[in-house]
């Protein structure tokens, strides 16, 4: 059973139809790529997928549980919303980091408040901010920023941002991570050693949905690559063979932009 | 004559504080819930909320002490202040409250608005509640953005209060004018001026502390 399902989603803004009927599915420790121009609606989807975004049709489930289906209301509870967000992390493609948190404060935050919620709180208290500061320092040490903890996000690079957001993600142990171009906004120096973190992430077997333009990273790591265009996709299969054999005419199109470069 | 004058001063000094500090702490959470009107998703409540906001910035504030102290008893027979110097401080209070309420929401509403989507939309993937939200990660972000802002009308709310000598209350413009009118004394009332800078300075001082501790990182 594929631990993603998704069924003919769709999304308008206004006049704009951004999805129109999008069904892929996703299987447990497989890591697809999505490519596609700006405007595809490749974002749309990730945000569909973390609840930012309500898609107008379509259904949405996680190792069978039905999370979202626009013909079901129930599904759209409020109350039930914050629970099944979990199920999925987002990387944006500006970070977001908390300006106000250190590195590892801005790792430990969420887990923090999620175990207030917990019924041994009061009484392991101390014990369970240990093991949330424990296991925040060794996803920071995994994405190499052991030294730089205590640091807040205007003393780090770019790079360094975005790889303290990925080991923020990681921090809730979402069953499907998600990332919108999480190279696009830093200098094309840095995006080397986020990209090495989620190599070793996809090396590690995480269930991944890395949107992206880096067409040699979506070929070398990814397992398939969908290709997006106006709201549909156009065509998906293994990796290696869409980007270097495509066999419809779009996505030919579009990566012979890239070829050029 | 001297220390007859410093005693004077410094009583009508007094009411000026007064007044002072009860405006910001009125004005404060006041300002809040205007700014929260003039964001609201309901429009006639919106529109409202900002309309009052253009007529108490764009009048003066002496006009609008004029009114709110002299209106009920005037215009509708009906002094709710009551008489006295007591009626006009607490007359000068509403007014200054509801003066500086506005201009605060108008700080509010951009520190609020000022706090990138990205951050509230990074707490909510995270699975936090709304409230976990506000006080946890934009709450700092849109007081740090106020604080510069907020210490400009603060030091400005310090010399207004002076205005409320057109309704008469007895603070220490009006006490320094007192020698004028009946000792025939001129220096006093410009004597005034180095208790406002004294005041503003230490003010100066505090508010520049608060912006330094959260001058630790960039919002």
């Amino acid at each position: 059973m594929p631990v993603l399902e998704v069924q003919n989603l769709s999304k308008s803004f206004g006049d704009t139809q951004v999805l129109r009927g999008i069904d892929f599915s996703l299987d447990e420790s497989e890591s697809i790529a999505i490519i596609g121009s700006s405007g595809s609606g490749k974002t749309t989807l990730l945000r569909c997928l973390n609840f930012l975004t309500t898609p107008d049709e379509g259904r949405i489930a996680v190792s069978g549980e039905t999370l979202f289906d626009a013909a079901d209301p129930a599904t759209r509870a409020e109350s039930q919303i914050r629970r099944k967000r979990l199920h999925f992390g987002l990387v944006f493609q500006s970070f977001n980091l908390f300006p106000q948190y250190t590195a590892l404060q801005n790792v430990m935050l969420a887990s923090e408040l999620l175990a207030k919620e917990r019924e041994d709180y009061k009484t392991r208290k101390k014990e369970i901010q240990a093991e949330i500061r424990a296991g925040a320092e060794e996803l920071l040490a995994r994405v190499g920023l052991r030294e730089k903890m205590e640091l807040y996000p205007h003393q780090l690079s770019g790079g360094q941002c975005q790889r303290v957001a990925i080991a923020r993600a990681l921090a809730l142990r979402p069953d499907i991570l998600c990332f919108d171009e999480p190279t696009s906004a830093l200098d094309p120096e840095l995006t080397g050693e986020v990209l090495k973190v989620i190599r070793g992430l996809a090396d590690e077997k995480m269930t991944m949905i890395i949107v992206t333009h880096e067409m040699a990273f979506a070929r070398d790591v990814a397992d398939r690559v969908l290709f997006m265009d106006e709201g549909v996709i156009v065509e998906q299969g293994p990796a290696r063979e869409v980007i270097e054999n495509p066999r419809e005419a779009r996505t030919k199109q579009f990566l012979s932009r890239y070829a050029e470069n | 004559m001297f220390q007859t004058v410093v005693q004077a001063l410094s009583l009508g000094f007094l009411k000026t504080l007064e007044l002072f500090a009860l405006t910001l702490i009125g004005a404060i959470p006041l300002g809040l819930v205007i700014s929260f009107g003039s964001m609201s998703r309901v429009g006639p409540l919106r529109y409202f909320t900002k309309a009052v906001i253009w007529v108490v910035r764009g009048t003066p504030l002496m006009l609008q002490l004029l009114i709110i102290y002299y209106f009920p008893g005037l215009g509708l027979k009906n002094n709710i202040w009551g008489s006295g110097e007591s009626g006009r401080f607490v007359a000068s209070v509403a007014a200054f409250i509801f003066n500086y309420a506005c201009y605060f929401s108008e700080i509010y509403r951009s520190g609020i608005e000022g706090v990138p989507v990205g951050q509230r939309e990074a707490g909510e993937v995270l699975g936090m509640t709304k409230s976990q939200i506000f006080f946890k990660i934009t709450l700092l972000q849109m007081v740090k953005r106020i604080v510069p802002p907020m210490s400009n009308e603060i030091i400005t709310l310090v010399k207004d209060t002076s205005l409320s000598r057109i309704i008469a209350l007895q603070e220490i413009i009006w006490a320094g004018q007192a020698f004028a009118k009946t000792n025939g004394l001129v220096w006093p009332l410009f004597f005034t001026g180095i208790y406002y800078l004294i005041f503003s300075g230490v003010l100066t001082l505090l508010l520049g502390k608060l912006e330094k501790s959260l001058a630790y990182f960039r919002a």
